[in-house]
């Protein structure tokens, strides 16, 4: 059990900067996952916590004590990399056997442990088995079956579902949910899929060019996104990001592709250009008229089983929501748009920040 | 340990080099030292003469001999090496049964030592009851004339090192995608076009290793040499190696002996740096 | 059709071209004495093994075949464990100016063998080792580091870098991680840089024939090139002694030509 400390980290690959003076605690027994587009510097990080790569500045440590110069053996973590990365001229008992050998724990010793972590995972019958052998599903259970058996402090794992098919990721998620509610070892995940973020993790880090955008609950993130980039990366689909123009200040009063909105704030707009944010989920579409709808022409249909998403075309601007699979609405049609004031977000144009 | 330190390859890597210093480094810096003097080994007399020995080089008829000989084995083995083995290799470059065993019957020639290779020829060259005096119905002195003696060796050089050549320019042949071949086709190009405009530029990478290796291997011959003319008739197949071995070891000259040996050493230099330019020339 | 038969023909010249003069040779090791001498007719009238046996008989040559054993095998697992251990180090671990030093290793190998003879033989010499088997070991050995590194590290660097940083987590040192997952992964490798190391080493010849002067440490390539003959020189015994001496050549390539083709082309063609 470890809580994980980051005091001013940086890291920089000769001149370039990978990861931008990072301040951050991973609370102990949590799952905590940093997410971001390719190269954002994730694996970098699990990277330095694990050892694999050292820090250029700043400090990480383990229940508060500096773990910087530390070989990967001696912090005791454990990781699971997306390739998996099975010896593969051992068998899935040698490989799960591996991490006590090189501790040099008696045989027997070694056996038993070896088999009571076979057993949880389902690999029992396939312990004389070569990693070629097997599918992609088992392969990644001796990779956790070699990581669990140590009992580490924390649990690293990089992108570990990205090589399963979609329905075995699906249920491998859940397979890692219940081994950490299981276990509860403080556990560090990265992932390039936001949903896997959002459906695994106690808390997520949304990185981008090495720094940290925002860092919290997925509820906070989703509702409360920081700034355009965590609100455009998080969520699915992408949330409708729509210029306006401020017209009031106290209270707040934007224009909006022609009408005017009252939307929440946290703080007042520091200038006129903003940007309006709102998730398709939270824009109606339909056929009837009535109270503040807009009118709308309805450009795309996606259909997504009991509802469809909808791409209309708002005085020019293209706008996505969504409707019941049962409203008869075809590409050209006329349509009304209802906008969930509630769930407005403004964004300032210039920095993208949340107001 | 830190977690620096057990990141190190220097303790791996220390044995070899520790061998190479001993064996090969020194041994050079040592034939330079010995350059410098006047050294009779029996006697294990030394004196210190400055570049006296490299000065007697240059007006050394015997050396500028020796580099004609070893210049010319150098330029008609190559030569000949590179046309027959581009032309076997592209023979062999097609799946057909049985291509493992005519690649290891192409192979054997390459993995016989040079002297067995040499005494075989020596035979075969033989005056009065060799084979190819018999084949051809002519009588002549091979190994004996002054004339044939270097093309002679050159020849078996020639028969022993195309495997070499072949086995690396089939696999440059390999490399290159089919589907190049079948546009050329469609596009209309005839055979010699389809190797002069594709095959060839594709395969300048490999042929230009091939001459890194032959050229200095050819540079350096010793084997075939001494077991085939041992640097006769007259001198005519003396290379840079036999002459300077014969220096060392039948006169015991060991300063001049080296001074030869640095100036072989610093030829084969100037060639791999010439080739290595070349090729990274090539890579740009 | 006929461009099939045009190959033929052409496979079959190959062939030729490559193995009549061993067949010449082996000819020539039957014919018993007075037939050497008779040409034509190209076959032996009468063929008889007596130079085979004459070889071995008033001849150390078993000496001879022992030595360059000895030579060869003890010399290819020296370089394979000292080759491997530096692979290992150029391919996966941190080393300055890594390119430079493996440049300055791969050009010992275009080092003409007559520039260092003579220090090497004073060098032997002075340490009391002339004729022995060591002077050849060490020499062969560090002569064919180039050659075994290089097609090692080609080797190690195929595995898969996430193999060496999982048992780098697994709590693993180097060293054991060079020798329990390194070394079985990259046994293809060490097979191949052996089998070449092995040739080069039986096949060598200005080394072996500076450094030895008698049959306790002689190896083949100088035994075949010093052969002696007393008024004459005895072809039918050179044949003979060739032929012993190439069979197991013969037999390495066969059995190994893919792996000696691989070893050959290693890195020379980028592929």
């Amino acid at each position: 059990m470890a809580e994980i400390l980051f005091e001013k980290v940086q890291k920089r690959f000769k001149e370039t900067v990978v990861i931008r003076d990072l301040n951050l605690i991973i609370n102990d027994g949590e799952f905590f996952t940093f997410v971001g587009p390719s190269g954002c510097g994730k694996s970098t990080l699990l990277n330095m916590i694990a050892g694999l790569e050292s820090v250029t500045e700043g400090n990480i440590y383990f229940n508060g004590a500096i773990v910087n110069d530390l070989t990967p053996g001696e912090r005791d973590v454990a990781m699971v990399f997306q390739s998996y990365a099975l010896y593969p001229h051992m068998t899935v008992f040698d490989n799960i056997a591996f991490p006590l050998r090189m501790k040099k724990i008696d045989r027997v010793n070694i056996e038993g442990e070896v088999n009571r972590v076979a057993q949880a995972l389902g690999l029992s019958d396939m312990l004389h088995r070569k990693p070629k052998e097997l599918s992609g599903g088992q392969r990644q259970r001796v990779a956790l079956g070699r990581a669990i058996i140590r009992n580490p402090r924390v649990f690293l794992m990089d992108e570990p579902l990205s090589n399963l098919d979609a329905r075995l990721r699906v249920d491998m998620r859940g397979e890692l949910k219940r081994l950490h509610r299981e276990l509860r070892i403080t556990t560090v995940y990265v992932t390039h899929d936001q949903s896997e973020a959002m459906s695994l993790s106690d808390r997520i880090a949304v990185l981008d060019n090495g720094e940290m955008q925002q860092c919290g609950t997925p509820f906070e993130i989703y509702m409360k996104p920081s700034n355009t980039f965590v609100a455009g990366f998080i969520g699915s689909p992408l949330m409708n990001f729509i210029p306006a123009v401020v017209r009031g200040f106290t209270p707040v009063e934007v224009d909006c592709n022609g009408i005017l909105l009252s939307p929440f704030v946290d703080r007042p707009p520091e200038r006129e250009n903003v940007i309006a944010g709102i998730r398709p989920e939270d824009v109606i579409i339909t056929s009837k008229e009535g109270g503040n709808a807009i009118a709308v022409t309805v450009s795309i249909i996606e259909p997504a089983g009991s509802f469809n998403w909808v791409v209309c075309n708002w005085n020019n601007l293209m706008i996505k929501g969504n409707s019941i699979a049962g409203e008869d609405l075809g590409p050209g049609d006329s349509a009304f748009m209802r906008l969930a004031h509630s769930k407005i977000i403004l964004f300032d144009q210039l920095t993208g920040k949340r107001i | 340990m830190t977690a620096r330190e057990s990141d190190r390859g220097y303790r791996f890597v220390a044995p070899a080099i520790v061998l190479l210093s001993f064996i090969t480094v020194y041994p050079v810096l040592y034939v330079f030292y010995l350059s410098l003097h006047r050294r009779l080994l029996i006697f294990d007399l030394s004196r210190f003469v400055g570049f006296e020995n490299y000065l007697f080089l240059l007006r050394d008829d015997r050396f500028w001999n020796a580099l004609k000989n070893t210049v010319y084995f150098t330029l008609s083995s190559v030569t000949l090496e590179l046309l027959a083995g581009l032309s076997i290799a592209l023979l062999l470059n097609r799946q057909f049964r049985m291509k493992g065993l005519i690649r290891a019957i192409v192979l054997i020639p390459w993995a016989i030592p040079t002297v067995v290779s040499a005494r075989m020829w020596e035979w075969i060259y033989n005056t009065d009851f060799g084979i190819l005096n018999y084949i051809t119905g002519i009588k002549v002195n091979w190994l004996g004339s002054p004339v044939w003696a270097m093309n002679a060796a050159v020849f078996m050089d020639v028969w022993k090192t195309t495997p070499f050549v072949v086995i690396l320019l089939i696999a440059g042949l390999q490399i290159i995608p089919k589907e190049i071949y079948q546009a050329a086709r469609i596009d209309g190009a005839g055979n010699f076009a389809i190797f002069r405009k594709i095959t060839l530029p594709f395969l300048k990478p490999v042929i230009l290793v091939v001459l890194i290796f032959r050229t200095l291997d050819a540079f350096r011959v010793f084997d075939a040499i001494y077991v085939l003319t041992g640097g006769g008739p007259a001198n005519t197949t003396e290379t840079l190696s036999i002459y300077t071995y014969k220096i060392l070891f039948q006169t015991l000259q060991f300063g001049y002996g080296s001074t030869l040996s640095v100036v072989v050493f610093m030829f084969t230099g100037c060639i791999s740096i010439f080739y290595i330019k070349a090729m990274s020339r090539g890579v740009r | 059709m006929i461009k099939k038969a045009w190959f033929y023909i052409s496979l079959i010249l190959v062939v030729g071209y490559c193995l009549s003069p061993l067949l010449w040779q082996f000819i020539t090791s039957l014919k018993p004495d007075p037939e050497l001498t008779r040409l034509p007719p190209v076959l032996p009238q009468t063929p008889a093994i007596s130079h085979y046996t004459a070889i071995f008989k008033g001849h150390p040559f078993l000496r001879i075949i022992l030595n360059s054993a000895f030579v060869a095998s003890s010399t290819t697992v020296f370089s394979i464990i000292v080759g491997s251990l530096a692979a290992f180090g150029f391919a996966k671990l941190r080393i300055s100016y890594k390119a430079v030093i493996l440049g300055i290793i791969l050009s010992v190998s275009m080092f003409p063998p007559i520039a260092t003879v003579s220090p090497l033989y004073i060098i032997i010499r002075a340490l009391g080792m002339r004729d022995t088997w060591w002077a050849l070991i060490i020499t062969y050995t560090t002569f064919s580091l180039p050659l075994s590194i290089w097609i090692l590290t080609n080797f190690f660097r195929e595995i898969p870098d996430e193999i060496f940083l999982a048992a780098k987590v697994d709590g693993a040192s180097s060293f054991s991680i060079f020798y329990r997952i390194m070394l079985p992964l990259a046994a293809p490798g060490i097979f191949t840089a052996a089998i070449l190391v092995f040739i080069f080493s039986w096949n060598e010849f200005l080394f072996a024939l500076t450094f030895t002067s008698t049959e306790a440490s002689r190896t083949i390539p100088v035994g075949i090139a010093l052969f002696p003959g007393l008024h004459e020189v005895p072809w039918g015994d050179i044949a003979a002694a060739t032929i012993v001496v190439t069979i197991p050549l013969i037999l390495l390539v066969l059995v190994f030509q893919r792996r000696i083709i691989e070893g050959i082309t290693a890195g020379a063609v980028k592929g």
